[in-house]
C-alpha cells in the first residue's frame, strides 16, 4: 500500500468512532475597526515600534523622501513603481550580485495599522522577493490608501495565489538571554514612506 | 545538531540535575519571566482575544475531525499550483524523501529553516548519513548546532545558554563549519548576531536546496506560511532552486480566511509581539521567482495515533507558540532538556506519549507526570487545549500500560488520583478550595504503593501542600528566583 493510502486509512480508522459534528466557527473575533480611525497615525506609530523610521508626505514629496531615506546609497528599483526613483533596474540579478547592492525600493500591497505591518505581494513595483531581501536597506513606499485597519481585512483583501512577505519592521533577533537585536540576514534597516497628499 | 535525545534519563532524574545547575536556572527564569511579562501586554491589547482562541480551536478541531478530505484537498490545491507532495508514514520515510531530492540536485549541502518536525524526525542526523550537510540558519538551531548541543525550548532552543557561552562556541566552532568568526568578537548580542549574518551568508548564497516546516498549510488554495524573525526564513524560501517542507499533517488549516486567526494568535503568544518580523507564504511555483521546484511532505509519526486518541487528540491544535512552556512552573525551574524530546514544557508532556505511545520508554512514560496540574498551561494556550485533562487522561493509560493488563492495586489508586487532581484541578481553578486539593492529594499519594513502575519512580514532587500550587505560585511568583 502506498504511504498516502496507509495514511489516509489511518486517519479513517482513529475517528471511526468520532464524533464529527464539528462546532460551527464563530467569527465574533471579526469586530469592525473602531469608527474614525486614524489609519496613517495608528500605522506609523506601529511602525516606529518596531524601531524602523516612517514619514508621511504628499505624492509629489515621496521621491525626495525616498532620497533622504536613501542617504546617498544607490538602490535596485523593481519595474513599475509609480514613482520616479533613481537606481539600478532588476535584470535578473542573481542573488550573490545583489548581495552587492546597498538599497532597495519597494511599493506595496497593502499595509495593517494596528500592527505596523507592510505586505508584499511581489506584483508591479514591488519586484520579486529575492529584491527586497537581500539588500541591507529596505525603502517601502506605501500610499495611506492602501493601509487597513487589521489582520482580518487584510487577509481578505490578499491573494494567496501570490507569493506573499509580511514586512513588521528590520530583521530581529532575541535568541540570545532575549536581548533584541534589530538585523540578523534580511535588511537591517526599513525606512517606510506613507504618501497621503491629504494629509500634508 | 549532533546531540541526541535518545537515552536520556526519565524526567525525575533529568529534571534534579538540571535543577542542580544554579548558571541554567538563572538563564531560564530570566528569559521566561521576559516574554511572559511580553505576551501578557501583547494579548491585553486585543480585546477579542477569548473570540479568537475559541475560532482558532473551532477551526482545528474541524480540521481534525475532517482530516482526510482536507488533506486530499490539500494535495490537489498544491499539485494544481506546481508542487510535488510526498507521503511519508514515519521518520525514516520522511528523512529518505528529503535526502532523495538533496541528491536528485547532486546537493551536499541543504540550507535550513527551525523546523520542529524536522528535529523530531532527525532529519539532519539522517542527511549526514547520506552525507548532506545540513545548516541550521536560525541564530538559536545555530548555537545549538555549533555547540554540538541539545535545544531546550521551543522558540528560543538556546534559551540556556548566555551570552558569553554563546560567544565562546562561535569563536571555536565556527571555522569548522565555514566562515570563522571575526577576530575580537565580544559578547554583545548585537556583534553576536552580526558574525551569524556574516557566517550564514555565503550559505544562503550558494546553497541549491532548502529545507523547511510550515506553521500552516491551507487546505483550499495550497497556500504554505512560514511566520519568522530574522529573515532566515526568506531566505531559505527565496534563494535556493529547490525548496522541500515537511509539514505534519495536523498543520492543515480549510480556508485561507482562516490564517486571520492564526496570524494574530500565534505573534501574539508566541514572541509577545503585535506581529513577527517576517511572515512568508507561497502557493507552489512561482515562474520567476523564488524555487522553481517545490516539495511538501505531508508527515504522519504518530499523528494519526495521537488523533485516534479522544482526550488528547486536542493535542494537534498546537500551533507550536510555545506560551505554555514560559508559564509553566515546572519547566522554567528544570528548562526544556529534562523532558528528553525536542518538544519540552507541558505540550511535551503530552505529545511526547501521544506521538509514540506509552507502555515502551520509560522516558515518555514519565513526562505525565512532569506537571503539577496547575493548569497555567491551558490559560494562555491559544487553540485552548486542556493540557491538565490530557494529563491525567495519559497517566491513567501509563498505569493501564505497567499492569500489564491485570488489575493491580497501583492502577486502581492511580486511577482514582488522576481523577481526583483532574477534578481538584478544575476546582483549584476556581480558587475556592486550595485547601483542600492539598489535604485529598496528601491522602491519596500516601495510599499509593512503592516503586515498582516508572510512574511510581516519576513520582518526585513533594506531597502538595495544602494551598493550591497555584495560589502559592500567585503569593510567591515562584520561590523569588525569577
Ligand atoms: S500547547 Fe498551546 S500554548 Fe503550548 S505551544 Fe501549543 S499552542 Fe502554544
Amino acid at each position: 500500500m502506498s504511504a498516502r493510502d496507509e495514511i489516509l486509512g489511518r486517519v479513517r480508522r482513529a475517528l471511526a468512532d468520532a464524533d464529527r459534528s464539528s462546532p460551527p466557527v464563530s467569527r465574533d473575533y471579526r469586530v469592525t475597526p473602531p469608527d474614525g480611525a486614524d489609519l496613517v497615525a495608528l500605522f506609523v506609530e506601529r511602525v516606529t515600534d518596531y524601531r524602523a523610521t516612517a514619514v508621511v508626505v504628499p505624492d509629489a514629496d515621496v521621491s525626495a523622501a525616498v532620497e533622504a531615506a536613501l542617504a546617498g546609497r544607490r538602490p535596485i528599483v523593481p519595474d513599475g513603481l509609480p514613482w520616479p526613483v533613481d537606481g539600478l533596474a532588476d535584470t535578473g540579478q542573481a542573488a550573490a550580485e545583489l548581495d552587492a547592492v546597498d538599497a532597495v525600493v519597494t511599493g506595496a500591497a497593502l499595509g495593517i495599522a494596528e500592527t505596523g505591518t507592510l505586505v508584499l505581494d511581489h506584483g508591479p513595483g514591488q519586484g520579486r522577493r529575492a529584491l527586497s531581501l537581500v539588500p541591507d536597506v529596505h525603502v517601502c513606499i506605501v500610499r495611506a490608501d492602501q493601509l487597513v485597519y487589521g489582520v482580518p481585512q487584510a487577509v481578505a483583501l490578499l491573494d494567496p495565489a501570490r507569493p506573499l512577505t509580511w514586512v513588521s519592521g528590520p530583521s530581529a533577533t532575541s535568541d540570545i538571554e532575549l536581548d533584541r537585536v534589530e538585523g540578523v540576514h534580511g535588511p537591517r534597516t526599513l525606512h517606510v514612506v506613507v504618501a497621503d497628499s491629504f494629509r500634508a | 545538531m549532533t546531540g541526541t535525545f535518545v537515552g536520556m534519563p526519565a524526567f525525575p532524574t533529568a529534571a534534579r540535575d538540571a535543577l542542580a545547575d544554579s548558571q541554567l536556572r538563572g538563564n531560564l527564569a530570566r528569559a521566561t519571566g521576559t516574554i511572559r511579562a511580553k505576551r501578557a501586554a501583547a494579548v491585553a491589547e486585543v480585546p477579542e482575544w477569548e473570540a479568537l482562541r475559541a475560532a482558532g480551536a473551532a477551526i482545528k478541531d474541524d480540521v481534525l475531525l475532517h482530516l482526510e478530505d482536507y488533506l486530499v484537498q490539500l494535495e490537489a490545491s498544491l499539485t494544481a499550483s506546481g508542487a510535488t507532495v510526498h507521503w511519508a508514514r514515519d521518520a525514516a520515510e520522511a528523512c529518505a524523501i528529503v535526502a532523495a531530492v538533496a541528491k536528485a540536485h547532486d546537493a551536499d549541502e541543504v540550507v535550513k529553516v527551525k523546523s520542529m518536525a524536522t528535529q523530531e524526525i532527525g532529519l539532519n542526523e539522517a542527511l549526514a548519513e547520506a552525507g548532506i550537510a545540513a545548516w541550521e540558519t536560525d541564530l538559536a538551531e545555530l548555537i545549538v548546532q555549533l555547540g554540538d548541543d541539545l535545544p531546550s525550548h521551543i522558540l528560543v532552543p538556546a534559551i540556556h545558554r548566555n551570552r558569553a557561552e554563546v560567544r565562546e562556541i562561535f569563536q571555536r566552532a565556527m571555522g569548522t563549519a565555514g566562515r570563522p568568526a571575526p577576530d575580537g568578537l565580544t559578547d554583545e548580542p548585537a556583534e553576536l548576531a552580526a558574525a551569524a549574518r556574516e557566517h550564514l551568508r555565503e550559505k544562503f548564497l550558494r546553497a541549491k536546496v532548502a529545507v523547511s516546516g510550515a506553521n500552516f498549510a491551507v487546505a483550499d488554495s495550497g497556500t504554505l506560511v512560514v511566520v519568522e524573525s530574522e529573515g532566515n526564513g526568506r531566505m531559505c524560501l527565496t534563494l535556493p532552486e529547490v525548496l522541500v517542507s515537511v509539514v505534519g499533517i495536523e498543520k492543515v488549516v480549510p480556508t485561507w480566511a482562516d490564517l486571520d486567526v492564526f496570524l494574530q494568535l500565534l505573534p501574539r503568544s508566541s514572541t509577545g509581539e503585535r506581529m513577527n518580523p517576517y511572515t512568508s507564504t507561497w502557493t507552489g511555483v512561482t515562474p520567476g521567482d523564488g524555487p522553481q521546484e517545490v516539495h511538501v511532505v505531508l508527515l504522519d509519526n504518530g499523528r494519526t495515533r495521537a488523533l485516534a486518541d479522544q482526550v488528547g487528540r486536542q493535542a494537534l491544535r498546537c500551533i507550536r507558540c510555545s506560551a505554555c512552556l514560559n508559564v509553566c512552573p515546572v519547566y522554567s525551574r528544570t528548562g526544556g532538556h529534562a523532558y528528553g524530546s525536542v518538544y519540552p514544557g507541558p505540550i511535551g508532556a503530552i505529545l511526547n506519549p501521544l506521538l509514540r505511545g506509552v507502555g515502551v520508554d520509560d522516558q515518555v512514560d514519565s513526562l505525565p507526570y512532569a506537571s503539577s496540574l496547575c493548569g497555567a498551561c491551558y490559560d494562555v494556550c491559544p487553540v485552548a487545549i486542556d493540557i491538565p485533562s490530557v494529563l491525567v487522561e495519559l497517566r491513567s493509560q501509563v498505569v493501564d500500560a505497567h499492569r500489564g493488563g491485570l488489575p493491580g492495586g497501583e492502577a486502581a489508586a492511580m486511577s482514582a488520583a488522576s481523577w481526583v487532581f483532574g477534578r481538584a484541578r478544575r476546582l483549584a481553578a476556581a480558587e475556592r478550595v486550595s485547601g483542600l486539593t492539598g489535604r485529598l492529594a496528601t491522602r491519596l499519594a500516601r495510599r499509593l504503593p512503592g516503586p515498582a513502575s516508572a510512574w511510581t519512580d516519576a513520582r518526585d514532587l513533594p506531597t502538595p501542600p495544602r494551598e493550591s500550587f497555584r495560589a502559592w505560585w500567585r503569593r510567591t511568583g515562584g520561590g523569588g528566583d525569577a
